[in-house]
This record gives structure tokens, sequence and C-alpha cells, in this order.
């Protein structure tokens, strides 16, 4: 016979922290509140082989940097990360925060290292060459398993299937679990590191109207956004443009969430890109650099039907780099104008005024906008505190990584920042939390 | 989305990993794979055979099963190294490779005791010539020699179709690219997971595996010394078997078993604790073979050394011949074939190497 379970004090808390969330700002802020002496809980709405948010997607991180080392050539000092970070916030970043990020940045490398993660060296060959990233050995993926295995080590209680819905100021966290069973969890600080919301369609339809359901999610399917919407309802001041997001240029046939970097599509440079009328509409030639597929993505992003065709002949075909899938081939221009269901009047024409197109067989791929992350979230302190309109610290709620980019990038992109955004701002995070815990 | 062809299916994969590309810092394979565009079959299975099987590439693959892509680069690249093998061999490879090794280790015991009249095979021989007393030492030499010498030609043809498959190379380049070659084959620099370890089965990280094999592989050749000196011995200096406790023949040879024993039984440890979802079958059972071979040749040789000069001796001796002999046999179509072909497709690497940097 078993006795009933002796009933808690209505106010025991489960933890001293709990974090919402399981990529680099989670694990960072967990790891960062366990090693101040918290107690922490990690909920994560993935289940355990899809765990760590976007990161798994993602290789580097940017550092500030003085000198070469085994992981850069050259430097990276704060002026020159500060120019570059101003330049995609277009002004929007909160200078005190960005200076945070940019100088906080250059512990990150060794601060993983402790933890166990491993970077790929110049040594070891195979790199680009990258004055101000540093390169996780295998990837996000690598990285987001040693951080778990460190975690779990460490005694931090991980919750995969954790569905968080809602959650108040003064830190009740109310979720679903694997079973769909709804749950509250009581924690003394609460650091909320959900990332955007751009795998959830309908709250994207706010602007984008139909379109929203045209973009395919290139990361992580559980960015749904509720616990952001949730701080949004509890009154936290808003940074960043609802709506707002980046976008990639990914190969159409490949709709599937977590198709990650190797969907997008490249050497229009080579080819020509039409809109679903057959028309082109930009001068491809003109978008090159690494910022290519960007451009691309926003593009396609405005065209009718949110969509457009890669179109090469077969001596451009030979120039593009390599894809994951072969493009389709159209043996004349009147296949390729049946195949894609357009006008070859107007195919022809377009093809010829290219002067990039003429021999066949013709070779096509269908392009639509990819949405990496949403650029919307809550307004944070240099504690992390998530802030109210008014300026006031939003009850023991914290924020760390995308949910707060917005701070300190705007609604722009540099490659590696978000991961040093969830490192840096995960870190105090944790440790702003825990000392809140902890009191 | 896997593709039930190994080869069709590794040209899927490495497709998409030259796209990805996060994995190059772990190995050559990665940084072999992007070379090329289209994989002929001969490239693949040099890549396949730079694959040392760390799989730490399977830990931090994004498009891992569950994801649709399903990429499992150890697995595919484990069965085209032996459908590679398989393909290039001459004479085609034997089948039930474990019992006929088992029939060709036992054979020598059964023979004895057939043919050497019991009071000469149960009876204490000492000194000079002493095993020669119950197996005659041309036939001795005539048994070892045949296989060897067999199972070497077979291998070398293997080797040198693969060679040639995987785009052949003039005799300087070969040269000039030797020494990297051979510096990775024995440091087995892409056992280490570029620099963090290997994977041991759900994801921790070790260097055992590199040093059980390096334990394997300095036991077998110091035995390979052994011989060499003992062969000095008998050749040139007109020393006969058994040789004391404190000959060179006798303490690289212990030396070498015992390397051989603990290294096997180690790698043998670490594959039981394997993690299935990355190891092709017949790969796992090849690799199991010739590790118990390597064990039963040196247990079965450290036991004669104790025993020989008791009444024993003569089946023991039997026995450690008959181990040997099973090595032999299984030499061109077993596990062991992977050292070569390693080592050229290592040469390979090296090649292309040299010439990116030209």
């Amino acid at each position: 016979m078993s006795s009933p379970p002796p009933a808690l004090p209505p106010d025991q808390p489960d933890c001293d922290v709990a974090i919402v969330g399981g990529g680099t700002a989670a694990l960072c802020a967990a790891l960062a509140a366990r090693r101040k002496g918290a107690s922490v809980m990690l909920l994560d709405q993935a289940p355990p082989d899809q765990r760590g948010g976007n990161t798994r997607h993602s290789r580097n991180l940017r550092i500030m940097h003085g000198a070469p080392s085994p992981l850069f050539p050259g430097s990276y000092d704060e002026a020159d990360f500060a120019a570059d970070l101003t330049k995609a916030a277009e002004g929007a970043e909160n200078e005190a925060l960005a200076q945070v990020l940019i100088r906080q940045s250059a512990t990150i490398p060794g601060w993983l290292a402790a933890e166990g993660v491993v970077f790929q060296t110049i040594a070891c060959g195979g790199l680009p060459w990258s004055r101000k990233t540093a390169f996780f050995l295998g990837g996000g993926k690598a990285m987001i398993n040693t951080l778990y295995a460190t975690a779990t080590r460490l005694g931090i209680a991980i919750h995969h299937h954790s569905h968080v819905t809602g959650l108040t100021p003064d830190g009740l966290v109310t979720m679903c679990d694997e079973a769909d069973k709804a749950r509250t969890i009581r924690a003394k600080a609460v650091v909320v590191a959900s990332g955007g919301y751009q795998a959830n369609p309908v709250w994207l339809a706010e602007q984008w109207g139909d379109d929203a359901a045209a973009l395919v999610v290139r990361g992580t399917p559980f960015a749904a956004g509720e616990p952001l919407r949730a701080l949004f309802d509890l009154g936290a001041a808003r940074v960043g443009t609802p709506g707002a997001c980046h976008l990639v240029a990914v190969d159409g046939r490949l709709t599937e969430a977590d198709g990650g970097i190797v969907t997008r599509v490249d050497g229009l440079a080579q080819g020509i890109a039409i809109d679903r009328d057959g028309r082109r509409f930009e001068d491809e030639t003109a978008i090159t650099g690494p910022t290519r597929y960007a451009q691309w993505g926003r593009r396609v992003a405005a065209l009718p039907g949110a969509i457009a065709h890669a179109v090469w002949d077969e001596d451009g075909i030979e120039r593009t780099p390599p894809a994951i899938l072969e493009p389709i081939r159209a043996d004349s221009l009147e296949a390729l104008a049946e195949l894609l269901d357009m006008p070859l009047a107007t195919l022809a024409v377009t093809a010829a005024d290219s002067g990039r197109v003429s021999r066949a067989p013709f070779f096509t791929v269908p392009i639509r906008p990819g949405i990496t992350f949403t650029c919307y979230g809550v307004k944070i302190d240099d504690h992390a505190r998530v802030l109210t309109d008014d300026g006031q610290p939003l009850g023991c709620l914290y924020a760390a990584g995308m949910i707060m980019a917005p701070n300190v990038i705007g609604t722009g992109y540099l490659a590696g920042a978000a991961l040093t955004i969830g490192a840096v701002f995960g870190r105090i995070a944790g440790e702003e939390a825990a000392d809140h815990a902890l009191g | 989305m896997r593709l039930d062809d190994p080869h069709e299916e590794a040209r899927r994969v490495l497709r998409l990993c030259n796209v990805c590309n996060y994995c190059n810092g772990y190995c050559e394979m990665f940084r072999a794979a992007e070379r090329h565009r289209t994989f002929s079959d001969g490239e693949l299975a040099t890549l396949a055979h730079l694959c040392h099987n760390c799989r730490n590439c399977w830990q931090a693959c994004q498009y891992a099963p569950p994801h649709p892509y399903a990429v499992n680069v150890p697995l595919v690249l484990a069965e085209l190294r032996l459908l590679s093998q398989a393909e290039l061999a001459w004479p085609r490879p034997l089948p039930h490779l474990g019992l006929l090794t088992l029939g060709v280790t036992l054979l020598p015991v059964l023979l004895v005791l057939l043919l050497v009249p019991g009071e000469v095979l149960f009876a204490a021989h000492t000194g000079p010539g002493a095993f020669y007393r119950v197996v005659p030492w041309g036939v001795m030499s005539l048994a070892a020699a045949i296989p060897l010498g067999w199972s070497v030609l077979a291998l070398a043809v293997g080797v040198a179709r693969f060679w040639r498959a995987g785009g052949g190379g003039s005799g300087a380049e070969m040269r000039a690219a030797a020494p990297e070659a051979i510096r990775d084959a024995v440091t087995l620099r892409n056992l280490d997971g570029g620099g963090a370890g290997c994977d041991e089965g759900y994801g921790s990280l070790s260097f055992q595996r590199k040093r059980f094999h390096h334990l394997v592989f300095a036991g077998f050749l110091l035995c390979l010394a052994s011989t060499s000196v003992a062969t000095i011995y008998h050749h040139l200096l007109g020393l006969e078997a058994p040789y004391p406790y404190l000959s060179l023949p006798v303490i690289l040879g212990s030396l070498g078993g015992l390397g051989m024993i603990a290294g096997s039984l180690g790698l043998l440890g670490l594959k039981r604790g394997a993690n299935p979802a990355t190891s092709a079958p017949a790969a796992q059972e090849s690799g199991r073979l010739l590790l118990i071979q390597l064990v039963a040749m040196a247990v079965s040789g450290l036991v004669l050394l104790a025993l020989r000069d008791g009444p024993a001796m003569g089946i023991l001796l039997a026995l450690h011949l008959g181990t040997v002999l099973g090595f032999f046999v299984a030499l061109p179509h077993g596990k062991f074939a992977h050292a070569p072909y390693r080592a050229a497709a290592l040469l390979r690497a090296a090649l292309e190497r040299r010439k990116d940097e030209r």
C-alpha cells in the first residue's frame, strides 16, 4: 500500500532557476546559473534528438580578439566589431548592450572550452579564412551535444518535450509535458531563451498575410514563440519589428523544417531568376558575396506567390556550385515553359534578353524564401532582465538569445553574431537569475 | 531517403556533406571528398577507406536520422569498404571465412595427431631443434609459406586495382607523398576525431580506440620482428629454435604477443559498446574475427613458450601453427586487408593534398 505523497507547502519552488529553451542561450544560462550554485531546470520543447534549437544548424561565433591565435588569423578589435554591428543593425542597436556583447565575446571561446566545447583550429584544415568568427569542431550540434553532456553531469534537470505556454512575473511556468499533461513549474527566477516565432505561420500572417504559409522554416520547427507572446502579454517592452525576419533563398522542393544550410540555392549569377510569369526581376550578376542568399530570399519573398525559378543553360549549370538535389532538366525551351506553366513567348524573350540562357538543355530549380529567425523580441537591461514599457524589471524574468537579439542587432544579420548573443547574454542571464534566486 | 545501393547512397550523402562541410575538421575523408563534384566507384572506395570509423561525424550531424535526409556517413562508408574490397578482390572472396579459418586453425592439430607417433608427439623435447622433432622444419616452412605467399599475392592484386580505380599515380608522385602517408598511417592521425577524441558509442569521446589500435599494431610489428630475427638466427647464425627466454626472438615475440592481446581485447570491448546505428554488421563481424585470431595467435604462442619443455609442446606447437595459418588464409579477404587499403587511401590523400598546394 502506498502512502500519499507529503503535501508540499504551496510556495515551495521546484528549482531556483527555470530555463525556457534548449539552444545556445538556454544552455549557457543553465550552466552559468548552475555554476553559481543554483538548482536548474531546463525546459525544452523539442524531443532529445531535435534538441538544440537553431544552434544545431549553426557553425560559428563572432568573437572580438586582439591577435592571431590557433582559432583566428589576424585580429578583430572592438571598433571593427562595433562598426559591423552598427551597419547590420542600421543604428537600431542599444549601444550599452552592444558594448557588453562585443567585450564579453572575447571571453566566450575560453568559457565554452572550459565546459568541454572543442573549436576547429586553422591548423586542422578545411576552414574558410575567417578573421571574425571561431568555428565549432563538427558544427553547432557537436557543441550542443557537449553542453548537454556537461549540463547533465552538473546535475541540471533537463526536460525535453516541455512545451511552455505561460509565464508569470513571480516565476510560475505553465507547460505541457510529453503526455500533453499540463504542469506548472515554480521557480525563483526564469530565463526565457526560446528564440523567435519563425515556425508560427499564424503569427507571421499578421504581417505576411497568405505568404506566411510560403515561408520555409529553415531551422527548428518548435520556434512557435509562445513564451515570447507570454512575455508580451505580461507587458514586456518590445524591440525589433513585428514580421521582420531573416530570409534566405532555398530550394522550393525542400520545404520541410530543419533543412539548415544545405537547402540554399546558389549559382544564380550563372543563370537567371524569373518570377512565376516568366520575367526576370533583378540583375543576377549584381547579387554577390556572402549575403547573396539573403538578398535573394528577400526578393523572392516580395514576388507574387513568394516563388521564383532559377534557370540555367548547359554552360551555366556547369559553373554552379554543387547542391544536394540535381536541378530539374528540360530539353527545350518549350519543355521548360510547360514544366513551369509559363507562356513560352515570355520565357523565350526573357531567355534571349538575358544573354546567359541560350543553349539547351535547360535546368531549373524552384526558389522559395526560407525563414531563419524573426527580429522581434523583448527589451532587456544589462542584467538581462526583461523590462516593461516604463523601464522596470518584469518580476524575476530574464531573457537571452534570439528573443532579445533585436536589442543589439535590430532587424539585421551578421554571420556568427546570433550564437555570440546567445552565449554572452545566456551567461549573463544565468548568473543574474542565480543571484536573484539565491538572494 | 536512404538508398539501397551503397554506392548511390554514398553519392547522395557525400554530395550533401560537400554542401554542408561542417565535419571537415574531423578527418581527411571530408577534406578529400570536397575535391570531388562527382564520385566514381573507385573514388568512393578511396574515400571509404579514408574513414577510420571514429563516428564523430555521426554525433555531430544535423541531418542524422530521424532527420528526413537520414545522413549516416560512418555506416555507408563501412558498407562501402566491405563492398569495394569484395569487388576488387582477386580471387573472389571466400564464403564463410570464419568457418574456413577455424578449420585451417585446427587442421595441424588433427594432422599431428594422425601422422606423428604418440611417443614422439607427447614426449618432452628440449634443446635446439626441439620443435622440428614434432613438425619437421621443411614441412613447417612450406605449410606457412604457401598460404602466406598466396594471400600476399591476392592482397597485392586487390590493392593495385584499388589504387588504379582511385586514379592511379606516377612513381615520383607516390614517393613524394609517401612520408606524409606513412606518418598518417602510423600515427592514426584520422582516428582522433579532429583532436577531440572519438565517439565511443553514445557521444562520449576518448582516445581509447586509437591507443588500443596502437597496441595491436605495435604488438604485430614486434611479432614480425621476432620472426625476422629468428629467421636470421636460423639461416645466418645456425641457431635453431627454441631460443632461450632471454633471447631477442623470445623477448620481441612475448612483448608483441602481450601487446596484441591487450589491444585486441580492448578493441573487442569497445565494439561491444558501439552504437549499432553506425555499425555495418558484416564489418563488425570481420573485425571481431581478426581480433580473435590475433588473440588466439598470441595466447597460443605464449602458452607454447611457457610449456615448451613439457609433453604438451607438440599439440601446442600444432595449435599455434594452426592459428598462424588461419591468419594467413584470412589475410586478403578479412579485416586485415583494411591496413594496406587504408595505407593506399592515405597515400592518395597525401598526393592530392600536395597537388592542392601547388
